[in-house]
């Protein structure tokens, strides 16, 4: 056991699967000799040298595209694109290809491959390097996508998701990459793709968040708690899709009031889909409309600004009173 | 006979005028007058001095990431020194130097970097379009702008930089094809710096040259000397000759170095040696070209040094302008202009809804 940050907990999980199993290889640009700009794969050359660690040439497209004939030959590659934003090319071959294979040729390819990626803001970065546009991925039939939380969640996810037989979509929320430290256990973890998470436990307002948004989620409901007595149920989605809408639609059964927060851009997000879940399966249980504190429908601006774009604890915190306040 | 060689259209040449030293090739010396070979030196010695004042704002946390230039000054000045007015620039992230060549304003790089979004904006019928982060994606604009140039019978160039990595980006050969087929007047440059962050240029490509990949596509391709200004002028004046007169794009490989880090975010020290670096240090674009200058009578020490200072009071005023601006730019609502002509009703609402969190 020992505390860790996401980053070294990711790298952990790199640094087991690749012992345990031969056939797991990583790639992507930087991820040898440099660590990854994270460092994310940090040692793993030196422990498992340059033929399992691939420096690849810069082409997004010629990573997914390379994993995925890997894939279809028996290999567990973990490809790294090294921030969202530059997935865009490779998005055709998981789309055209790492999504599909599967079922045009009737189960006898199969692409069990992961492709990771840091997402989201608030790191002062450089243009295109702060964006959460998960839909995309979420919205293709075929892929899975997943986005931690926590150190311990990244590992075990991460663990998941390599010994997963489909496609999946690792996104990491890079704002947490070193925020805090979580203990994490030195033994194999693994936890469910597919299955959300309860945080913590109320019955007055149902929040949903994942990602980088869990940490001001949090913190408003404790505020909420402290400044107005309200106990909220805080849902960790980890999962993108495929989407867990048990645990939240059971849970808006026993609130009535449900708040969603995502850092992607309002209009066709994540969000979105949670709400229809919500509206098919629990709909006579909704005491008020249901909200949304999201991004908005813009391109995330340059750092002076990115605070301004991102939902944070106030705007969480005055949505719930809202929620909370309906009356019919 | 079955087999045998074929004979190219094209063969690679490798250009160099001034050595490393300094001393010029006078057959091969290009014709610029001396006021333009100052200003050229000027520009040089401004976009170094400006790196390395951008580098320690960046240390003292007033401006975020950027990428510096140092050791690429002539490889990008060289070049845009070629261009009119009315051409086109389309650069990467790495040609800052270039793009103050071309008119922006010093105040609006370090706004940029300082994470405010009005740093980019273009002003109107500035021909130079924005930093483009996206490795290599530029390109292809490159060549739509020179079709749309010939398509209106203009005798314009657009020219676009990229790096050694960013040939490895499908979008780089798309462009160069694209380019090919239909002949349209862009240059190509290529700053090969040795190094896409921690990839080496022998990692990136198997080929020997990359001026030689405009052969796959029909266009003349040069290897020119990119710490060599007037090697590089050389290039890029015959490509953008060639391209105004209508005879098609060409590829110009600079090999240059990357003296600083990759960006600010990073640290070479984990993939090369300082040895390296040393070595091309001996290689500097502005000693040689200061050499070459003072050997032609244009330059003395007392003028390097009376020059040095009047940049350094230039850099002094755009700093302070930056800041200024910086303090006036008080609208946070920036964010919600600009996505399209007209505001839709939804945005409309988002952005009231977000002014109403300013208020509370
Ligand atoms: C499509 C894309 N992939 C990855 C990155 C991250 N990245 C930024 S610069 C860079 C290396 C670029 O190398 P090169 O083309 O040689 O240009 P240089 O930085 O040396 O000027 C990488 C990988 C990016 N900006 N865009
Ligand atoms: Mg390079």
């Amino acid at each position: 056991m020992a505390k860790l940050t996401m980053v070294q907990a990711i790298n952990l999980a790199l640094h087991q699967e690749m012992k345990k199993d031969e056939d797991v290889v990583v790639l992507g640009e930087d991820v040898g000799v440099d660590g990854g700009v994270f460092r994310v794969t940090d040692g793993l050359i030196d422990e498992f040298g340059e033929e399992r660690v691939m420096d690849t040439p810069l082409a997004e497209s010629g990573i997914a595209g390379f994993a995925i004939g890997m894939a279809l030959y028996g290999l567990k590659p973990v490809a790294e694109i090294q921030f969202s934003g530059f997935a865009y090319i490779a998005f055709h071959q998981m789309e055209a290809h790492a999504a599909r294979l599967r079922g045009r040729s009737g189960g006898r390819f199969t692409v069990p491959m992961v492709l990771r990626m840091p997402y989201g803001g608030g790191v002062r970065a450089l243009e295109h390097h702060s964006e959460s546009r998960e839909a995309y991925w979420a919205h293709t039939p075929g892929l899975k996508t997943v986005i931690p939380s926590t150190p311990r969640n990244a590992r075990s996810l991460l663990v998941s998701a390599i010994r997963d037989p489909d496609p999946v979509i690792f996104y990491e929320p890079k704002a947490s990459y070193r925020a805090f430290k979580e203990e994490v256990p030195d033994e194999e973890e693994t936890f469910p793709i597919g299955e959300s998470q309860i945080v913590r436990e109320g019955d007055d307002l149902t929040v949903i968040a994942y990602g980088a948004m869990m940490r001001p989620t949090l913190e408003a409901a404790d505020k909420l708690k402290e400044d107005d007595g309200i106990d909220c149920e805080v849902i960790d989605l980890l999962t993108i899709s495929p989407l867990d809408d048990a645990k939240f639609t059971k849970s808006a059964q026993k609130t009535g009031r449900i708040l969603v927060v995502h850092e992607a851009p309002r209009s066709f997000g994540p969000g979105a889909e949670i709400i229809t879940r919500l509206v098919e399966k629990s709909f006579v249980y909704l005491e008020a409309p249901v909200r949304r504190v999201t991004g908005y429908d813009v391109v995330i601006p340059l750092y002076q600004r990115e605070f301004d774009y991102l939902p944070g604890v106030d705007r969480i915190v005055s949505a719930a009173r809202e929620t909370l306040d309906f009356k019919a | 006979m079955p087999r045998k060689k074929i004979d190219l259209k094209y063969d690679i040449d490798y250009l160099s005028i001034l050595d490393k030293d300094g001393e010029v090739d006078s057959d091969l010396e290009p014709d610029i007058d001396d006021d333009r070979l100052l200003d050229l030196h000027r520009a040089m010695l401004l976009g170094r001095r400006f790196d390395e004042r951008m580098l320690k704002l960046q240390r003292s946390g007033k401006i975020g990431t950027f990428a510096p230039i140092h050791g690429q000054e002539a490889s990008q000045l060289g070049a845009v020194a070629c261009l009119e007015e009315e051409d086109w620039l389309v650069p990467s992230f790495r040609e800052t130097a270039a793009e103050i060549w071309r008119g922006k304003a010093m105040e609006n790089v370090l706004l940029a970097y300082a994470g405010f979004n009005e740093g980019a904006h273009v002003p109107k019928g500035v021909n130079n379009l924005p930093v483009s982060v996206p490795v290599g994606t530029q390109a292809l604009h490159a060549v739509g702008i020179g079709y749309a140039m010939k398509l209106k019978g203009k005798k314009e160039v657009a020219m676009v930089f990229f790096g050694d990595g960013a040939t490895s980006e499908g979008d780089v050969h798309e462009a160069m094809n694209f380019a090919g087929v239909f002949q349209t007047p862009t240059v190509f440059i290529c700053q090969n710096n040795h190094w896409a962050i921690s990839i080496k240029r022998s990692h990136q490509t198997r080929s020997e040259t990359i001026a030689q990949k405009a052969l796959a596509y029909g266009m003349p391709g040069i290897q020119a000397d990119g710490n060599d200004a007037l090697a590089v002028y050389a290039a890029a004046k015959e490509a953008v000759d060639r391209a105004r007169a209508g005879d098609g794009p060409t590829f110009i490989e600079c090999v240059t170095y990357r003296m600083s880090v990759h960006t600010t975010a990073d640290d070479p020290k984990r993939y090369r040696s300082d040895e390296e670096v040393e070595k091309w240090k001996e290689r500097d674009p502005i000693d040689r070209f200061q050499k070459y200058l003072k050997d032609k009578d244009l330059l003395s020490d007392d003028a390097i040094e009376a020059l040095e200072s009047e940049i350094k009071d230039e850099i002094k005023a755009a700093v302070k302008g930056w800041e200024k601006r910086m303090a006036e730019l008080t609208d946070k609502t920036g964010m919600f202009d600009n996505v399209f002509a007209e505001m839709p009703p939804y945005l409309a609402e988002q952005k009231e809804a977000f002014e109403k969190t300013l208020s509370s």
